[in-house]
């Protein structure tokens, strides 16, 4: 690395934050590298619209098209335009209930990971068109993540398995039934050649039918893997409690809490909950007297960290270090030789003291068991256990250490005494451990059956795939974080000749065809259930009173002594899975896939996260700078790890800490649908990592076995952050976009926060005409930046309840993606750590809306409530109210993005909602089809009618929100939440100095630092 | 050099630039026209349907009220077309062999629904509600007409949007007593005194924003 190189380094970017004033906010490493054309970039509104037509039409037969469709478009005119005549399709028989145009509600549970989340799945006659969360599942409380959003794109996925096949062929079930009746006939008298591989279990009836199994074929082994791993979770707390247990958090009782790399707020169980309870102790209004605290040390940005009040950027292996030395503050183990951080270290231990009994520390799935341990002991040790932290059972079924269990199993298969292989779900031949051979061990087995919803890699080298039902088509049940269980009960009859993991449970027992209804039913029946409680049950979405009783426990106090310690220097390789497709199984789902990731913003793909520092040793120059700072395309490095190369592109993220590479797997899919596979091909997006995922090294490794070296060639990436910005001169002091401040400050002078500026803006409105009086309602939002943690719950959301089409990865990179809502994110401070907000931007909503005066065919216009209506039909696609809109919230329809053909889609689609065509500007409405279905409800309640209620109408965004960030109402009911919330003193909107008079504000962001620790 | 055109054509030329208002005129008239017509809005055009099912034999023969079929108007933005049960409520024990009525008996028995071909359609991107209309006073007769005196049912009203705001404008038009909205006989006997009272009673606004329909 030669010293010109050098200079990509914070220096520079420390004097241009210099010269932004105020409280310096910068929303990426492009716009604090670039000056002048970042600017220009900033000042084009549809920047690549002169890009050329991707296929390269000629000007000369484009010239003959455009005169063909005119002419054709005339012609067109003078047909009647009644189009095709429709059809009135009334059932034969209509259940009882049925309202024909009113949606119906019913509670199910989506599993993740094994673990559920109860939901409410709308319905109309009979189609499950959105998923929102269950307020009654302790899980849940109401919330949503993006996963559970997006489940209902996955169930009408054209490309899920439709079919049994054998290597491909068609085949039917019975077929698979006949197939199955040698093996089985094997298994009677030697039972330990049937082996069944499912993932994490936590349901009753599965489990207790898995159970039967084993005992029916003596010998017979149930082996479990799930590639997102919670074995060093499971393993942690086996030594800290002796056994195999569940920790179930009280966020809303911690004063403090401490995460060890832990994203708490959007991975595992219950992290709807978690996200809940975390913000219900950090919402300020000028009344709190307490906020609570967290501090995140953590090895790569995660959500949970972005709202930290004091983040911590260090490499993976130190993290245990960290732990170590909090345990010796607490009074516990030696203390460690931890230098840096001493200080910071200290005031942490003295917050944990002093919240005794109020503090949480809370370890990541990605530390190693023994970080887990001394989480558990420390937590013993300042009163967690029994106060914040419950202790239960674990409600998983069979809790296994799951990599051993994969491992034995491989073992057996390499020795050939596996005969016949069950494989409930999952897609081990994708995601098992790089050294396995799981493909050349799984050869060897002479049965092979693979039920899983798409035929994918490892279907496709089974003998027997059985299509799998999604969650909304079939009976089934399972426990959430704190063991409750919820009855899984089905929307829709499966749609593609789907089979449950019960049904092929049941023909392995050699029974009758067993509906799962039976299963499900008949277990809870001779289990505590009455035809009373089971309806209630169906009903409530939980099993009363089922969740798992609290373990009078304490943890072991006594602290591993460390192992050999970490070899220093080198990179480190932090592997972990995808915050939108998790472990690869939601690839075929394009809206997770065009959701911009949390922390990065980008789409489509996974990349390898480097610090700026590190991008600079591997020798990326100044020279680049134009090309790494740059959200079009990017550079590439090849990845080797333990003699194993991968090219993969290379991002350079903010509060990275040095030396570290981190990269999601998931990506790199053969095979499982189109959009999970076609992608890596033609775009090309997404690295499989799972080919350097080893088993002695899940979350990655260290030291010597890695290195990365730049490679040549740019990399064309979809990074949404920089798309639809509002100007960076706004940015900042000057116009105040972000504001925050400290509790402490906010507690001294509430109104400090808004800072000068917003006392000056709030003069300025003039006019001169007089005021338009909104005598009805007049809608309004609030958005509390405080608790944002810019999880994505609220974008798929909007999406699912606004039939927002998807765009693909080429169109992304033009800038052309079609989210209403998207979540901008700002940094503060230097680059090596600095701290993150995010901001979630949806249609302003403005009074005075800049939008509307411009716009040649009245398509946009203010209704008699303050909404900005669009109105789709008259747009004729001038883009002038885009380009008039200084906050950036109007899409455009370049293409004809949504789907009118596949048939598979259509009753996906809201029908409350205009499916919206080309050449039409779209955008949010504070989803008015909710509003008027409210004010509808109430004018027909009672002779005179009356107003709408607070809380009747909520937006899809505000429904989602697992951290209830966004509050929506009416202004003009001065007992509303949200005309409360206009009356805070942190409440401001952007750009106010314009005088749109936006009705969309944001409460400005509060922290709670710590005062022992400066900076 | 001669003249290229002949003297007359100057007459020509004026009666055609004086006439350009007129003619654009007759033009946008026509045009006018035309989307008015029953052409482009179905005004008035029966539609066969797979059963040749009289409202006016049902409703003006029979006296059954709207709502025994049409469930959900009161409740929904569906009236709601009824299921091969409603008609089999009846049909079950009357005019049980007519060859008019096999494809509800096949229905019935087969567990298939009838399609029925619809009569008033609006575009996707407009949401209309029945039951806000009928709950504030919008009679059937209304928008339906004489439903009452149809054999095959046909649109009575052309739909258009200029139709809709007439009544959204000015609801005090046509807005009738609750009473009597399934009424189809109904006719005021002084609307200009009822309309602005009922109007007033039943707190009806005059909602004219885009988004009132259109979302």
């Amino acid at each position: 690395m030669s010293d010109n190189k050098t200079t990509l380094d914070f220096r520079e970017f420390r004097e241009r934050i210099g010269d932004i004033r105020g409280k310096e906010y910068w929303r990426s490493l492009e716009e604090l590298s670039r000056g002048a054309d970042f600017e220009e970039l900033m000042q084009d509104e549809f920047p690549r619209q002169a890009a050329p037509l991707a296929n390269g039409v000629h000007r000369r037969d484009f010239m003959k098209l455009m005169s063909a469709s005119i002419a054709l478009a005339g012609a067109a005119a003078c047909t009647p335009p009644s189009g095709k005549p429709e059809k009135i399709v009334p059932y034969v028989k209509q259940p009882e209930d049925l309202i024909p145009g009113k949606p119906l509600f019913f509670a199910t549970a989506m599993p993740l990971g094994g673990y559920t989340t109860g939901v409410l799945a709308e319905s109309h006659m009979g189609r499950p068109t959105k998923i929102e969360g269950n307020p009654d599942h302790p899980s849940s409380l109401g919330g949503t993540d993006a996963y559970m959003q997006a489940s209902i794109l996955g169930l009408y996925d054209p490309d899920r398995s439709q079919v049994v096949r054998t290597f491909g062929e068609t085949r039917t079930w019975s077929d698979f039934i006949g197939a199955l009746q040698p093996v089985l006939k094997e298994a009677a008298v030697n039972g330990a050649g049937l082996r069944i591989l499912t993932q994490t279990v936590t349901s009753p009836t599965l489990g207790a039918a898995l159970r039967a199994l084993v005992a029916q074929y003596p010998g017979m082994q149930w082996h479990q893997w799930e590639p997102v791993s919670g074995d060093n979770k499971r393993e942690g707390l086996r030594s800290a409690f002796g056994g195999y247990v569940n920790a179930v958090y009280h966020f809303d009782k911690a004063s403090v809490v401490v995460s060890l790399d832990s994203d708490f707020m959007s991975d595992g169980a219950g992290h709807v909950r978690y996200s809940r309870d975390f913000a219900s102790r950090r919402r300020v209004r000028h009344d709190t007297k307490s906020m609570n605290r967290l501090y995140a040390i953590e090895s790569s940005p995660t959500s949970s960290g972005s709202i930290a009040d004091h983040r911590l950027s260090v490499r993976p292996s130190q993290i245990e270090g960290c732990a170590r030395a909090i345990a010796a503050g607490v009074g516990l183990g030696a203390a460690g030789a931890i230098a840096e951080n001493a200080s910071w270290i200290a005031a942490l231990v003295r917050d944990l003291q002093r919240n005794q009994g109020a503090a949480i520390v809370v370890a990541g799935d990605d530390q190693p068991p023994v970080v887990h341990a001394i989480a558990m002991a420390i937590n013993q040790a300042i009163g967690a256990i029994g106060t914040t932290i419950t202790i239960t059972d674990s409600p998983e079924v069979e809790p296994v250490n799951q990599l051993e269990s994969l491992r034995r199993l491989v073992t057996d298969m390499n020795a050939g005494s596996v005969k016949a292989l069950i494989m409930l779900g999952g897609n081990p031949i994708f995601d098992a451990p790089a050294d396995f051979n799981f493909a050349a061990a799984f050869d060897k087995v002479p049965f092979r059956a693979h039920l899983s919803p798409y035929y994918d890699e490892t279907s496709m080298l089974s003998h027997w795939h059985i299509p799998e039902t999604h969650y909304l088509e079939t009976w089934g049940d399972g426990r959430g974080h704190d063991g409750t269980v919820t009855i899984q009960q089905p929307l829709i009859a499966p749609l593609y000749n789907g089979r449950a993991a019960i049904e092929v449970l049941a023909t392995l027992a050699g029974g009758m065809d067993q509906s799962p209804y039976d299963a499900v039913r008949s277990h809870w029946m001779t289990n505590g259930a009455n035809e009373t409680l089971w309806r209630k049950w169906l009903n409530d979405g939980v099993v009363t009173n089922s969740a798992l009783p609290a373990r009078t426990a304490s943890a072991s106090t006594s602290i591993p002594a460390p192992v050999a310690p970490k070899q220093s220097g080198g990179f480190e390789l932090r592997i972990t899975h995808d915050p939108n497709i998790y472990d690869g199984r939601f690839a075929n789902n394009a809206w997770l896939q065009e959701l911009p990731k949390p922390q990065t913003k980008i789409t489509w793909e996974n990349v390898l996260l480097l610090s700026p520092k590190s991008a600079n040793a591997i020798g990326f120059g100044d020279a680049e700078r134009d090309d790494l700072f740059n959200e079009k395309h990017t550079l590439q490095a090849d990845l080797s790890f333990r003699g194993r190369t991968l090219r993969v592109p290379v991002w350079v993220v903010p509060g990275m800490p040095e030396n570290v590479a981190t990269i999601h797997f998931g990506y790199g899919r053969k095979h499982g649908g189109k959009v999970a596979s076609e992608i890596s091909e033609k775009n090309p997006g997404g690295v499989d990592i799972y080919p350097i995922r080893f088993s002695d090294g899940l979350t990655g490794g260290a030291g010597a076995q890695i290195t990365l070296v730049r490679s040549a060639g740019t990399y064309p990436i979809g990074c949404t952050q920089e798309h639809q910005s509002i100007n960076p001169k706004d940015v900042g002091g000057d116009r105040g976009i972000i504001r925050s401040g400290t509790f402490d400050e906010y507690q001294r002078n509430p109104h400090a926060i808004l800072g000068e500026e917003h006392e000056a803006a709030a003069e300025k409105d003039e006019s001169f005409y007089p005021a338009f009086e909104y005598k009805g309602h007049a809608w309004a939002m609030v958005i509390d930046t405080s608790v944002c943690t810019g999880c994505n719950g609220c974008v798929i959301a909007c999406q699912a309840e606004n039939n927002i089409s998807v765009v693909g990865k080429e169109e992304v990179v033009r800038e052309r993606e079609m989210h209403w809502l998207r979540i901008d994110r700002y940094y503060r401070g230097a680059p090596e750590n600095p701290e993150v907000y995010h901001q979630p931007v949806p249609c302003m909503q403005c009074e005075n809306a800049p939008c509307e005066p411009v716009c040649p065919v009245e398509a946009t216009s203010h209704s008699s409530e303050g909404l900005n209506d669009m109105t789709y039909n008259r747009c004729v696609g001038t883009r002038y109210c885009s380009n008039n809109c200084p906050y950036k919230v109007r899409r455009f329809n370049f293409f004809h993005y949504a789907d009118y053909d596949t048939e598979a889609m259509k009753p996906m689609r809201n029908p409350d909602v205009t499916v919206r065509t080309r050449g039409v500007m779209e955008k949010c409405t504070y989803c008015v089809q909710r509003i008027n279905a409210a004010k509808i409800e109430a004018e027909k309640d009672g002779p005179q009618g009356r107003r709408v209620r607070d809380g009747e109408v909520t937006t899809a965004c505000q429904q989602a929100c697992p951290s209830e960030a966004i509050t929506f109402g009416d202004m003009n009911d001065p007992s509303s939440r949200v005309a409360s919330l206009k009356k805070e003193p942190a409440n401001y909107a952007l750009l106010e100095d314009l005088n749109t008079r936006p009705r969309t504000t944001y409460l400005g962001a509060i922290r709670n630092p710590n005062p022992e620790i400066r900076g | 050099m001669a003249q290229i055109f002949h003297r007359s054509t100057n007459t020509l030329s004026r009666v055609t630039i004086f006439g350009a208002v007129f003619i654009a005129g007759f033009v946008l008239w026509v045009i006018g026209g035309i989307v008015r017509s029953p052409y482009v809005t179905n005004q008035g055009i029966a539609r066969e349907q797979p059963v040749p099912f009289s409202h006016q034999h049902h409703v003006a023969g029979l006296g059954i009220d709207c709502r025994y079929c049409h469930t959900s108007v009161e409740k929904s933005n569906f009236a709601g077309v009824p299921p091969t049960q409603t008609c089999m409520n009846c049909h079950a024990q009357i005019w049980t062999n007519a060859d008019m009525l096999a494809p509800v008996r096949n229905s019935f028995s087969s567990n298939t629904p009838i399609r029925w071909e619809r009569v008033h359609r609006l575009p996707d991107y407009v949401h209309f509600n029945h039951s806000i209309h009928v709950n504030k006073g919008v009679g059937c007769a209304s928008c339906h007409g004489r439903i009452d005196r149809m054999n095959l049912t046909y649109q009575a009203s052309p739909l258009t949007m200029e139709w809709c705001l007439d009544c959204h404008r000015a609801p005090e038009k046509y807005v009738r007593p609750r009473d009597q909205v399934f009424n189809m006989a109904y006719v005021a006997s002084d609307q200009k005194t009822l309309g602005p009272q009922l109007v007033r009673a039943y707190n009806i606004q005059k909602l004219t924003s885009c988004s009132t329909c259109h979302y």
